[in-house]
């Protein structure tokens, strides 16, 4: 019977040149539901769809703040996010405290990068299993970037990770370059309209399953769940109907 | 006698002694002057913002009164490194706080961590004598004050700093009723008289002490926040 | 091979058992000394200078010293104090700045970040009870916001239009709070150097570790400047008038 010699621990080659650990790492980011992350030249916007692991289950959180001017989204293994969120809240904390200046948000996730690479390389450890969109606001204006088990990080206007993202993608992708003028509201109606498209069959976003979170220019960093995001389905709601008269 | 010798007489000297001529101080006293009032559904803080040295003022504007979060102020007097520092050990603490239980630190919490904070360098004390303000969880007033290694009080008026000896006595009088006939000595005032008490407070202790006035810091805290207000007082 | 200990002069030998029971302290004294530091804010930025001497106690020792430096494009750092302590905190803020520029993310610290920074070593080391023997002050552009700002060896710091540090305190502070206290958005760069070169001419009259031979700085929205040592026109005519300090 055929198994796979080279997936044991991720310091281990495959004779294609694959790490086979951080591959499966790569699949565990997208079996979380869809985020989207989206900026204009002035804010950066997360919105994400909760889970809940059955009727009687809460939902689980998806967008966590990590400082005022930071946030981030999260597909994958929670408890992975929050190891991560917890050495970038101390991380940004730090920065505050010793150069009295708010953690640029690139050096951010650089940092966490570096932690998942180690772990795709010493023997005996295990990638992270969870992706991140990382949104913030420092001197060089409002950021968005992705962070994944590889330890790769990329910086983009809008990008999507997480279960059915594709289809996110392919509209961001389609409408991206009318985003830096964007206002706040309509960004992030922008951005529940890709989050919509990763829904399957059947499934409505709704107050109890949509997560905002969005920062920028004069805004901190500002989570809105449950009845907060009300105002901004409706927005989605009378977008379409616009569409189609 | 010479420098050798007198370095001689040191070496030979008792312990203690020695120490006292080698050792260096880590501390110094930045004056200035703090006090706060609590009322039925208010409280008032008010601190001067001269930061001096000696007989020499460094600063005209060095506020000593921070505001912590939404409803707690932390006016402060004495060392005004050892503040600056306690103030951002408690805004980490605060925020700490507020992503572990997703709720911010109320002033109660915020007065017990305090004392905690200051009894934890217990042998290496931060030089500070804090009041913290803020409400209740009935909406009073609430006021704690310390000294600078955690022992913690609650009351309803306190000063503290350079000018402290002048201001309580003054407070003990026309805001605790004290040795008075005929008044409730648990009467509360209300904020307006309080404001004009701590102004006048204030204006009275800058004509007598050296170390205080400048400008004045004013903060209300009340069901609907943090009010804040700068006011000048004498720069002599 | 019989060893001889050869003994400096003023070598104090110790008793054994007084050594045994001393706390450890890192206390020294400061040794090779730079006098006062006076800045103030005027129309164009910060204005600061310091003369050129390191003094040995008493004695002129280094009469080329240059105790002001840029830290990065926009901050400028004044010292007073122990020459090796300062030359240490170049030396920490050098690789900070070098470990900045490494980044190339297009961030930059800013006058009060660094300002910040030099705050917390000198508060980190009179905490370890080992302080380094200056007084700073800091000056720059942050954000189109002129700061001037100062730290000592017990970490103490302060903000203010005008700051004076050592004998400056006391004779420089008193005409620099008359001149500019209220005035920083007003004084030319011409009005400013005459107030400065004015509280220089005092302190070398009367402080007795100056020397006439002194640099100004300034920054402004273009940089840093620190001009070439000159001298002050002085005039001791007065001099042999004073009655009552010598034989006569």
């Amino acid at each position: 019977m055929f198994r796979n010699q080279y997936d044991n621990d991720s310091s281990t080659w495959s004779p294609q040149g694959r790490i086979f650990q951080v591959e499966y790492a790569s699949e565990a980011v997208k079996q979380g539901s869809a985020v989207v992350g989206l900026r204009s030249k002035e804010h950066a916007v997360l919105v994400a769809v909760k889970r809940s692991p059955n009727e009687l289950a809460s939902y689980q959180k998806k967008v966590i703040r990590i400082d005022d001017h930071m946030g981030i989204a999260m597909a994958g293994l929670t408890s992975d996010a929050r190891v991560l969120s917890n050495y970038l809240r101390t991380e940004a904390m730090r920065s505050k405290m010793v150069y009295g200046r708010a953690l640029p948000i690139g050096r951010a996730v650089n940092a966490i990068g570096d932690k998942a690479q180690s772990n795709t390389q010493e023997y005996g450890r295990r990638p992270y299993g969870v992706g991140l969109l990382v949104i913030g606001h420092d001197d060089t204006g409002p950021h968005l970037y992705e962070f994944n088990p590889s330890g790769i990080v990329s910086e983009y206007y809008a990008y999507s990770i997480g279960s059915r993202s594709q289809s996110a993608r392919t509209n961001l992708e389609r409408n991206f370059d009318t985003f830096e003028d964007m206002s706040l509201k309509e960004l992030i109606v922008q951005g529940l309209r890709s989050l919509r498209d990763t829904l399957q069959q059947g499934k409505q976003l709704d107050t109890l399953n949509t997560s905002i979170g969005f920062v920028g220019k004069g805004a901190k960093m500002t989570i809105l769940d449950g009845q907060d995001t009300q105002e901004y389905l409706d927005l989605l709601d009378e977008g379409e109907a616009m569409d189609t008269e | 006698m010479d420098f050798v010798g007198f370095q001689q007489e040191l070496a030979h000297a008792p312990a203690t002694e020695r120490h006292t001529h080698n050792r260096w101080e880590p501390y110094v006293d930045n004056g200035g002057t703090s006090l706060a009032i609590a009322g039925a559904d208010y409280v008032i803080v008010a601190s001067d913002a001269r930061q001096s040295n000696g007989y020499n003022i460094n600063s005209r504007y060095d506020p000593k009164a921070f505001r912590l979060s939404n409803d707690a102020i932390l006016a402060t007097a004495g060392y005004a490194a050892d503040a600056k520092r306690l103030v951002e050990v408690l805004e980490q603490n605060a925020q700490m706080y507020y992503h572990k239980h997703d709720r911010v630190m109320k002033a109660s919490a915020m007065a017990q961590m305090l004392s905690n904070t200051l009894y934890g360098r217990r042998f290496f004390p931060y030089y500070v004598f804090p009041i913290l303000a803020g409400l209740d969880n009935e909406g009073k007033g609430a006021l704690y004050c310390y000294d600078p290694v955690g022992n913690m009080e609650r009351v309803v008026y306190r000063s503290f700093g350079s000018a402290s000896a002048l201001v309580q006595p003054f407070l003990d009088s026309v805001v605790g009723f004290k040795n008075q006939r005929g008044v409730d000595p648990t009467r509360l005032l209300e904020r307006d008289q309080a404001l004009k008490i701590a102004v006048d407070a204030f204006t009275g202790a800058t004509e007598r002490d050296i170390h205080t006035g400048d400008w004045l810091d004013i903060f209300i805290v009340d069901r609907n926040g943090v009010t804040h207000e700068k006011r000048e007082l004498k720069h002599d | 091979m019989d060893s001889i200990t050869l003994r400096l002069p003023h070598t104090v030998e110790r008793p054994a058992e007084a050594t045994n029971y001393e706390p450890t302290t890192r206390i020294s004294q400061p040794t090779v000394t730079g006098t006062s530091v006076v800045a103030f804010k005027y129309k164009d930025g910060i204005m600061m200078a310091t003369d050129c001497l390191a003094s040995y106690g008493s004695m002129a020792r280094f009469r080329d010293e240059t105790r002001m430096t840029a830290v990065g494009k926009t901050t400028l750092l004044g010292m007073s104090g122990d020459t090796a302590d300062f030359q240490h905190m170049k030396h920490t803020l050098n690789n900070l700045l070098t470990q900045e520029y490494d980044m190339d993310d297009g961030q930059n610290l800013g006058t009060r970040s660094i300002y910040k920074y030099i705050s917390n070593i000198m508060y980190g080391r009179r905490t370890k009870i080992d302080p380094l023997w200056n007084s700073y002050v800091i000056g720059g552009i942050d954000n189109g916001e002129k700061v001037l700002g100062f730290v000592d060896y017990y970490g103490t710091t302060y903000q203010s239009p005008t700051i004076a540090t050592g004998f400056g305190a006391h004779l420089a502070q008193p005409i620099l709070r008359k001149y500019v206290e209220g005035h920083e958005d007003e004084i030319t760069e011409e009005d400013a150097i005459r107030i400065l070169d004015d509280c220089m001419r005092v302190l070398y009259y009367r402080d007795c570790r100056t020397f006439n031979k002194l640099r100004r700085a300034k920054v402004t929205a273009a940089g840093v400047e620190i001009s070439e040592p000159y001298a002050l026109e002085t005039n001791w005519n007065i001099a042999e008038y004073v009655r009552g300090y010598g034989p006569f």
